[in-house]
């Protein structure tokens, strides 16, 4: 297959776009998609600070580079979230992000070190709370309480993640298996802040193929951690991810159509959000926005210790 | 050719095309992606015997 907009061979081919394209080309197509899903769901603006949640990994990397190249105001934030396991992913994804944020002379990465900050690991607080094992949905919890907490002190307009079509539709097809309709009411590429403490939350790469993005990266020689956390292993999204990629195989476009189609039916009004949205307060201690009566489950994590 | 995939690796003496080669290691293209002598190529493109191939697994997240 040749490119379709030169005579090179194709380096990529994207059989739900029924496009090839080469190395030259496709990081040409790939910044017009992203400003094309940032305009089309009215993300953020030039004028806009943006915050980029970075892990180290390709989506992340890949999505600061591309908010850069179109000339957006991004920085980084990567929490330190003190994860070891004999491999010391913490701190080769923390060089990661480092590293690339260092050839961005007017980007800043803020770097915030849970140990440091909380006097414990994720793997420590979930020791302490009996899931050794498990320590995930912790993890969860403290990166969007920290990113959240950084996003607003720091005065940014915006939070951005790297979440991809593949991240979407896998939590798509895990909510839509449980039938979890408070899940895919709040399930979109745009999360309004809530004016009581929750910025607004963006994913600018939600139409792109996983496969995408790390194409981008390893085109744009952006170096990233290839390893998973080894946490991950067993995780039910990777095990959604492969089934989807077997249905992908044997229909091309399933995926893209399984997510965008849900998109425009939530436009159309389904599982529009209902009048009585639960009551938040904010945490006695943080002051972020809880539907618990005092402390908010972030706090509480520490104040057991 | 020698093939990299995360921490296994295989000699082949055949030219194959990246899909009979994935097909092959029982990879689904959906999931990878391949570089040949460092540069990134699409399924229908040939790898040759002497070629230094890594299949760059793209599925992350948990």
């Amino acid at each position: 297959m040749r490119c379709h907009r030169c005579d090179n061979p194709g380096a990529i081919n994207m059989r739900q776009h029924k496009l090839s394209l080469c190395t030259e080309h496709f990081p040409e197509w790939f910044l017009e998609q992203t400003q094309r899903a940032i305009k089309k769901y009215r993300m953020f603006g030039h004028s806009e600070r943006i915050l980029v949640a970075v892990s180290g990994g390709k989506d992340s990397l890949a999505l600061w580079d591309v908010l850069l190249r179109l000339g957006y105001h991004a920085d980084g934030v990567y929490i330190d979230l003190g994860i070891d396991r004999g491999l010391g992913y913490s701190a080769l994804s923390k060089d990661k992000a480092a590293a690339f944020a260092a050839q961005y002379p007017a980007a800043r990465l803020i770097i915030v070190d849970i140990p440091q900050l909380y006097g414990e690991s994720i793997i420590q607080v979930a020791q302490r709370r009996r899931r050794p094992q498990r320590p995930c949905s912790i993890c969860g919890l403290i990166k969007r309480h920290e990113m959240n907490r950084v996003a607003l002190e720091g005065g940014y307009d915006v939070l951005a993640t790297g979440h991809n079509l593949d991240d979407e539709a896998a939590t798509l097809f895990g909510n839509v298996l449980h039938w979890q309709v408070d899940y895919l009411r709040h399930q979109f590429p745009v999360l309004p802040a809530d004016g009581q403490g929750l910025a607004r939350k963006v994913k600018p790469f939600c139409r792109f193929y996983e496969r995408e993005t790390a194409a981008y990266t390893l085109i744009r020689g952006i170096d990233y951690i290839e390893d998973e956390c080894p946490y991950a292993a067993g995780a039910t999204s990777l095990a959604h991810k492969g089934t989807l990629n077997r249905m992908e195989h044997d229909s091309p476009g399933a995926k893209m159509h399984f997510y965008t189609n849900f998109l425009k039916a939530k436009e159309t009004g389904l599982f529009a959000t209902e009048e009585t949205a639960p009551e938040l307060r904010p945490c006695s201690q943080c002051g972020q926005p809880t539907t618990a009566p005092n402390l908010c489950n972030f706090c509480r994590l520490w104040e057991e210790k | 050719m020698h093939i990299v995939y995360r921490d296994k690796e295989w000699f082949v003496d055949q030219e194959l095309t990246v899909n009979q080669m994935l097909k092959h290691l029982k990879l689904l293209p959906e999931s990878v992606l391949v570089v040949r002598n460092g540069q990134l190529i699409a399924e229908d493109q040939k790898v040759h015997p002497g070629d230094e191939v890594k299949i760059v697994s793209v599925i992350s997240g948990g």
